[in-house]
């Protein structure tokens, strides 16, 4: 193995000149290439959390359901009858950008290897994307790829895709985000944990072959080493296959219920290196790996490619040496790839060989654990960092045609319903399958959150996703917190019980200071809102480094909640759902313009929000809660992006009926008429169903005011010199507008 | 009863068909696709998925699986066989049913409840037909490739011998399927294709029963 070129290699590699002096000094000697291509990843802020570990320590994790937390592939909580639901949201912003169908793909095909990498059956994917506004062909051309990747996938291997959401932000432009989330089903006395063990065990790599795919970070080295510039050419975003997935997935389940596995981890990034120290690490062993036993895709691949190969697809076991031809076998079953490459060692060290020959030798202490951890240098940057352009004419003009007025509150609801970050995503969800497993109880856009029926349990899971990066933009702290009571809301909709929270921290580059800022200020926000409810933080993902040409995105922490519920029938709807049914607004709701939607079309966001009030929202919460499992109540519906406007008109929308309401109630907490139709802000409830009902549902700590009643054909809302009338049938029209504009895309 | 549903790698709702055939009253197995032997099956299931990943053309490689040997000798001996989605597809693909399953016409893949109008001849219990022609199922469709298409000729003969089990509801048409046509059978009668997934319409808490009547007629449907 020849040494690293004469000019700095590790820097090209993202390593800085100490973090360099740092390896020779735990090495007592310059790493050669292999050890430095496989440092520079296991050093890299995607593997070593270096600039957010300090910070994560923060979150809750510990919790009476938690079975499995934060180290593990995914977390885990306790459903009951020995049964745990398994879940993980992770990131794959960068390679949708640059590929948005093989990235968003091969996102949905990482994170369900982290699920049944415990052995858990996955039942569920959500997503939650992120694109610049629709009329750019840049975000038109990400969003259509990004789609149709994650229905390609998920459709493929029969995993439901049951929700998500889909935001269409300016500074999302050049740095799309797709975040996906997968849920699993496992049995308790059959999970695994990721900690090689056992010193002799075998250490078996099953799945795809190994190919030059998804080297990225070492591209350079490889142009280095080869001498060749041909390599830098080679795709940086991996293929997915989501049928050699599907059949490593049944495999790795029959293997795991027939007991043949000691423990197990997916490659995912950086590759052999990443799984194979992490188990290594986590076991407190040494692991050996021939490279000269990996099945190649391409025959004259270098160590360090092999070792660094982000090929997907691709899971490796530790297995007792007597039952390695079983697990073979079992592979041979389900035609998928499986090859005996090393062993679990005493000797703490992760070794490379190629053949009988030492090509790296590094301990596993300096590669998983050695990599220093950074403080941030975080600063408050003055006001609104972002940009603010005024489109609410040319909105108005595009759904209520050249004439209307875009100062009539009716005009304003038409263009607020058909903003693509509103409007009805049925376009997207449509092109997944959200059916396969027969446990989908509410399917996309019929309740708040996702139902699935968990038979084995005799129980049921709601799940949601949300994050809203523009509020958490106005205001780092309050509108993560906001992010966590939205997802908490939506449960309670269906009348679950939060059990655990995974996230993914979208932020920039955190080196810099205003992003460093929003980082600690979100991670406050999380740690926060989780300690207030109770509910314990499983697993998450760091994704740093967004930006484009014009600064950060906005700071997306995205949050996927899975709750429990006590039967899936009793998940209400989130529409109207019977003529003459009261219509009441139940929670701490106090609507403010700042950082809403409206501000947004009017271009004028500015920094700022309201703090929540966590324990009101909580108390809000448990009384829908109870109500929807009681059956007291028809429907229920959070408030959210558009305000109290939008949650009326989409509530009518999916139910056909119209409503006739007074916000006088509303008004008298002190808001305008524009506030309290469009105003934004978390703890509120639309609700229907009989009034004494409604009523009483008022009672500690929880306010009910009545609004007004479900019927007609147009939603009616009285608000002094703001009231509206809008049919129903123009409301529908333009919240289903996304379908036109995505589909104008087409090339 | 016994039915038999083979599991192809990539099937993906065989385990949603299992259930199905369950739930409508009788027992059923999984049949590996490379078993030549459907284990005394009274009916078999083809399901939905992406047989072998489907990546050639949906169903092209699943006709030549020992299996599909085995169920295209049980379909010729008069045995009772419903394709569904991927199932019905394999079905054209073997040859057991008329016509091909071509891209969606706007190319995209979906997911969407769809009603279903029973059409031509069903199997009877007695006078009593077990679904009625005209009668309205609400059944999901989920697919990329579900654009039925024959020859006209072919289309004008299928018609005219009460072939066209399924069409989608007036203005329901998800892909552009030529007249409307869902699912087909043989001219037997006893093999039966269709798109939409009544093994996806059997629990009200999923949305619909009214997928447990096309178990029931096909158990019935022994040529």
């Amino acid at each position: 193995m020849s040494a690293p070129a004469a000019s700095s290699p590790h820097r090209e590699l993202g390593l800085t000149d100490a973090e360099y002096e740092l390896i020779c000094e735990k090495l007592g000697r310059e790493p050669n290439g292999v050890e430095l291509a496989m440092f520079s990843l296991l050093w890299s802020e995607h593997c070593a959390y270096k600039h957010s570990r300090k910070l994560l320590r923060r979150l809750p994790t510990e919790g009476e359901r938690v079975v499995m937390g934060p180290g593990e592939n995914a977390g885990a909580v306790d459903v009951g009858e020995g049964y745990a639901v398994a879940f993980k949201v992770e990131s794959h912003n960068h390679p949708s950008a640059v590929e948005p169908f093989q990235g968003a793909a091969t996102g949905v095909g990482g994170i369900l290897r982290d699920v049944f990498a415990l052995g858990a059956r996955p039942i569920a994917i959500l997503d939650s994307l992120r694109f610049g506004e629709l009329d750019s062909v840049r975000s038109r051309h990400l969003l259509d790829g990004a789609v149709r990747g994650i229905g390609h996938y998920g459709n493929s291997i029969g995993v439901p895709n049951v929700g998500g959401e889909i935001y269409f932000e300016a500074p999302y432009e050049h740095n799309c985000l797709v975040n996906a989330m997968c849920v699993g089903i496992a049995k308790q006395d059959e999970m695994v944990r990721a900690a090689a063990a056992g010193v002799g065990n075998a250490v078996v790599l099953m799945g795809a072959s190994t190919g030059r795919d998804g080297i990225g970070g070492a591209s350079v080295l490889a142009s280095a080493e080869l001498g060749d510039g041909d390599d830098a050419k080679r795709p940086t975003v991996q293929i997915g296959d989501p049928f050699e997935e599907s059949k490593v997935l049944e495999c790795c389940l029959e293997l795991l219920a027939k007991g043949l596995l000691v423990s197990l981890q997916d490659l995912g990034a950086a590759g052999l290196t990443s799984s194979a120290s992490e188990m290594a690490s986590a076991g407190g062993v040494g692991i050996e790996i021939d490279v000269a036993q990996v099945p190649l895709r391409e025959a004259d691949m270098e160590p360090f490619e092999i070792m660094v190969s982000e090929s997907q697809e691709r899971m490796l076991a530790v297995v007792e040496p007597g039952r390695v031809a079983e697990v073979i076998a079992v592979c041979e079953k389900w035609q998928t790839g499986s090859a005996q490459i090393g062993t679990v060692t005493d000797n703490g060290l992760v070794r490379v060989l190629r053949g009988g020959e030492v090509v790296g030798e590094m301990p596993v202490e300096a590669l998983v654990d050695g990599c220093p951890l950074y403080d941030l240098a975080p600063a408050e940057p003055e006001g609104w960092i972002y940009g603010n352009e005024d489109v609410l004419a040319e909105r108005v003009a595009a759904v209520a045609g050249p004439d209307a007025d875009a100062a009539d509150p009716a005009s304003t609801l038409l263009a607020l319903l058909s903003s693509p970050s509103v409007a009805s995503k049925r376009w997207a969800f449509e092109q997944y399958d959200s059916i396969v497993g027969s446990r989908t109880a509410r399917r996309p856009e019929s309740a708040d959150a996702a139902v699935l029926a968990i038979p084995e349990a005799d129980t049921a899971i709601a799940v949601s996703i949300d994050g809203n990066g523009r509020r958490v933009a106005c205001d780092p702290y309050a509108g993560t917190v906001e992010a966590v009571l939205e997802c908490t809301q939506n449960l309670a909709c269906a009348g679950a019980e939060p059990l655990g929270l995974t996230n993914c921290l979208n932020f920039g580059n955190p080196e810099k200071p205003a992003p460093a800022w929003q980082l600690d200020r979100a991670v406050q926000g999380l740690a926060d809102v989780c300690e207030a409810l109770g509910v314990p933080v499983v697993g998450g993902n760091v994704s740093l480094y967004n930006e484009g040409p014009e600064g950060p995105i906005y700071p997306t922490p995205v949050v996927g909640m899975v709750g429990e519920l006590p039967s899936p029938e009793l998940a209400g709807p989130s529409a109207f759902v019977r003529e003459g049914d009261a219509i009441a607004l139940l929670g701490p709701f106090e609507p403010s313009l700042a950082g809403s939607e409206l501000m947004k079309l009017r271009g004028e966001l500015d920094a700022g929000l309201a703090q929540p009030d966590i324990a009101a929202v909580a108390a809000a919460c448990a009384a829908v809660r109870g109500a929807v499992r009681a059956g007291k109540i028809a429907s229920a519906h959070d408030v959210s992006d558009g305000g109290l406007a939008c949650a009326l008109a989409e509530a009518a929308i999916g139910s056909g009926f119209g409503c006739q309401v007074d916000l006088q109630h509303l008004r008298e907490r002190g808001c305008s008429p524009e506030e309290a139709l469009f105003g934004e802000g978390v703890g509120g409830f639309l609700i229907s169903g009989e009034r004494e009902k409604l009523e009483a549902l008022a009672g500690e700590g929880v306010a009910v005011l009545p609004l007004g009643k479900v019927g007609g054909a147009a939603v009616e809302v009285a608000a002094g010199d703001r009231s509206l009338t809008v049919p129903v049938a123009d409301a529908e029209r333009a919240w289903h507008s996304l379908s036109g504009r995505a589909e104008s895309i087409a090339v | 009863m016994l039915w038999g549903v083979v599991q192809f790698p990539g099937s993906c709702d065989e385990r949603d068909a299992l259930h199905a055939c369950e739930l409508s009253g009788d027992e059923a197995r999984l049949i590996w696709h490379e078993e030549r032997d459907l284990g005394g099956a009274d009916a078999v299931v083809v399901p939905g998925g992406f047989s072998y990943g489907d990546y050639l053309r949906a169903g092209a490689i699943a006709r030549f699986s020992p299996a599909m040997e085995a169920v295209a000798e049980f379909a010729a001996a008069g045995g009772p066989v419903l394709g569904i989605c991927n199932g019905f597809q394999v079905l054209c693909e073997t040859g057991l049913l008329p016509g091909a399953l071509l891209l969606n016409d706007n190319l995209r893949f979906v997911c969407r409840q769809v009603d279903l109008l029973a059409d031509g001849l069903w199997p009877s219990q007695g006078a009593q037909s077990l679904i009625e022609p005209g009668e309205t199922l609400s059944i999901p469709a989920k697919h990329g490739e579900g654009r039925y298409w024959a020859p006209e000729g072919m289309l004008d003969a299928i018609e005219a011998k009460g072939q066209v089990a399924f069409r989608y509801a007036a203005g329901q048409n998800p892909n552009g399927s030529a007249r409307d046509i869902a699912g087909v059978r043989n001219e037997a009668g006893n093999v039966l294709g269709l798109m939409p997934h009544p093994e996806h319409a059997v629990d009200a808490m999923t949305g619909s029963t009214d997928g447990l009547g096309v178990f029931e007629a096909m158990a019935g449907a022994r040529a």
